[in-house]
């Protein structure tokens, strides 16, 4: 096995942690050499991702190539070190994680990065934490992991300071702490049942694990699944992604968009590889928990989003639509309603983050001196039936109305465009990749349940969610409709809102990928597939990890096994 | 030996969970830290109590569980008590800046008016 190739798979960690101790010895005054730091290395964790994603599909790579990749640290036997794990599904959280990254960096060059001190170190380490916590094969580095994202995040939240970030970070801090606490206790009760850390070795030893011993088994994973989940944003521990996500400053809000999925990524990763459909004894345990937690989340937020009246809280509740979509089509463990979800997952967050860091761009229209929550008070009876005020500079024909043709300034048109796309994706109407990601989705669960196959008592939940699926996409439609045309069409005589090319950049880059999902569906579902055959079938996890041997060590001195 | 260490591990989770509810920021990080207390005994006993055993080896013995303490706990919970304190210093910090942006303690930012 060529050098360069192995040690590719631990890149995503060492780059950001390199480029993020190296800013923490440069002064605070020199922020554009951080800033070229910060975009050098989020370029190559880029590149690396990609690569890596190549590998994981067998696409490069050759007889190397291998569908589950393991990387032992130090060269230790696996049972003994540390290992990381790349799979087609964390390759693909990689790249997402590196094309974010890169545009929320981008878009803080404009002012944001200046908004307060080590913005370029924290944003490193949070990118390092979300790798890591992608890439490990280890329970208890899943935790620290985990840990160096959360703390990462905690200073994003707070960057640029105020009363309302405080505030909110003090609950978001307080939540996740307590959450911390939850994952350690089911990380200990795991190793005490199980004698190791080890994903794969943990997922090997359960079928062997005595009867009497299972009901600590099930307890450990339930408290280390309520870790999870409350990081996924799932109803009734998500009260703390609303102010925060809102308080955060824009680029920081971006970023957060993937937070979610890490806790999303976290459930799927453990309970495929712990409860597979063929092990009879631990037969899918919690299943119909992940279904039901996520169909009451997904209920929340439709209609969370249903009644938002600000852009930033509808964006915050697509987010936990889209958490409750995630774990209520993971749970159902049918490979192709996974695929779709994963699927769905890349187009919600590229949207959701680019609405994050549209939210500035249209609030900047705002007069000076308005009232931040203009929008929110319908003037004049209806917002669009009002009548028409012309504009007092405009040339006004015999009727005293304004000359129909006015220019629409190129700001507004890229606003507007943007806007658009991404509200397409994030409701789920064609032309865009959300419609898509739906069909798959609802196309898997018809092909299940319902109308051809033979009907199940587990039903009902497989309507619940399609049903769900629909109404949640109908609310996010009205509701960023309605917000669409009071930032957009409504507002009449304001100031042509301003924008600076680097802050376009990130966002076209966003929107672009969007459309990219939709014209390349068909690879990009054939690896979603593939990701989820790979999840859903374990054995291949684990025998990659367990067979792993040390490059060159002197087998005597190894212990068998 | 065990009932002890469960009481305790018992004793610091309900006082950390009450003092996690109160109202004033002081006590909520009281709470939390009584709770990582709690936690960090607790992936401690998961490796087995015993008393007079070796830490990692002793000369002359095979390396056998049963003779000497289960060192993995023992650097698990020498991490979790890392980062826990680093946290703590973090929402500490975070306490004085609401402190000082709000004029009050309570974890609201205002007080309940009664």
């Amino acid at each position: 096995m060529s050098g360069w190739i192995n040690h590719l798979t631990i890149t995503p960690i060492v780059i950001p942690l390199l480029a993020g101790t190296l800013m923490l010895l440069i002064g605070e005054r020199r922020r554009p050499f951080k800033a070229a730091i910060g975009i050098a290395s989020a370029l190559l964790q880029l590149a690396a991702a990609i690569l890596l994603l190549l590998l994981a599909d067998g696409a490069i790579g050759g007889t190397d190539a291998a569908a589950v990749r393991v990387y032992r640290l130090g060269d230790w036997p696996s049972l003994f070190g540390i290992v990381l794990v790349l799979d087609r599904l964390s390759a693909l959280m990689l790249v997402l994680t590196g094309v974010l990254g890169f545009a929320a960096l981008v878009f803080s060059l404009a002012h944001w990065q200046r908004a307060g001190a080590h913005f370029h170190p924290l944003f490193q380490f949070q990118l390092m934490g979300l790798n890591g916590a992608f890439l490990t094969g280890d329970l208890f580095n899943l935790f620290v992991f985990f840990e160096v994202m959360l703390v990462a995040s905690y200073g994003l939240l707070l960057h640029g300071s105020g009363q309302r970030r405080v505030q909110a970070g003090l609950h978001y801090i307080a939540v996740n702490l307590l959450a911390s606490s939850l994952f350690l206790i089911g990380v200990a009760m795991l190793y005490g049942v199980t004698g190791t850390l080890n994903l794969a070795d943990m997922a090997r030893k359960l079928g062997q694990i005595p009867a009497a011993d299972r009901g600590l088994l099930h307890a450990g994973v339930a408290v280390l699944g309520i870790a999870f989940v409350t990081k996924a944003a799932v109803w009734p521990l998500n009260f703390w992604l609303l102010p925060a996500y809102t308080a955060a400053s824009p680029p920081a809000a971006a970023m957060f968009a993937i937070m979610t999925k890490v806790g999303f990524y976290a459930v799927l990763r453990i309970w495929t590889l712990f409860f597979p459909t063929d092990n009879v004894d631990t037969f899918l345990f919690g299943a119909d928990a992940l279904v039901w937690l996520g169909l009451a989340t997904l209920a929340f937020g439709t209609i969370g989003v249903w009644g938002a009246q600000r852009l930033d809280r509808v964006v915050a509740f697509s987010l936990i639509v889209s958490s409750g979509t995630l774990l209520a089509a993971a749970g159902f463990d049918v490979p192709a309603l996974t695929a779709g979800a994963l699927y769905y997952l890349l187009g919600s967050t590229l949207a959701a983050s680019a609405i994050f860091m549209l939210i500035e761009l249209l609030e900047r229209s705002r007069l000076p001196g308005e009232d931040p929550a203009f929008l929110e008070v319908p003037r004049e009876g209806e917002p669009f039936m009002a009548p028409a005020r012309s504009p007092l500079d405009a040339n006004l024909d015999d009727d005293e109305q304004a000359l129909i043709g006015r220019a629409v300034p190129a700001p507004l048109v890229f606003l507007s465009l943007s806007f658009a796309a991404c509200a397409l994706v994030t409701a789920g109407l064609p032309p865009f990749s959300g419609f898509l990601a739906k069909t798959v989705m609802l196309t898997a669960l018809l092909g299940r349940y319902g109308i051809e196959g033979a009907s199940a008592p587990a039903d009902v939940s497989a309507w619940m969610l399609l049903t769900l699926l629909i109404l949640s996409g109908l609310a996010s439609m009205i509701a960023l409709v309605r917000l669409g045309i009071r930032y957009l069409w409504t507002p009449q005589g304001r100031p042509r809102p301003t924008l600076q090319l680097i802050e376009c950049v990130p966002i076209a880059m966003l929107v672009t990928l969007c459309i990219g999902l939709l014209v390349g569906a068909s690879p990009v579902l054939r690896f979603t597939q593939a990701a989820a055959e790979t999840l859903l079938r374990p054995e291949h996890y684990i025998e990659a990890v367990m067979s792993a041997r040390p490059v060159a060590s002197p087998s005597s001195l190894i212990a068998a096994p | 030996m065990e009932l002890i260490l469960a009481l305790g591990i018992g004793a610091l989770t309900g006082s950390g969970v009450w003092l996690l509810l109160r109202p004033r920021t002081f006590q909520v990080i009281m709470g939390l830290s009584l709770l990582s207390y709690a936690v960090n005994l607790f992936i401690f006993s998961t490796g087995g109590l015993r008393t007079g055993a070796a830490p990692v080896l002793e000369r002359g013995m095979a390396g056998d569980l049963a003779l000497h303490a289960d060192p993995v706990p023992q650097s698990l919970v020498l991490t979790a008590i890392v980062i826990g304190f680093a946290t703590t210093a973090l929402f500490l910090v975070l306490l004085l800046a609401a402190r000082g942006l709000t004029g009050t303690d309570h974890v609201d930012g205002k007080e309940q008016e009664r």
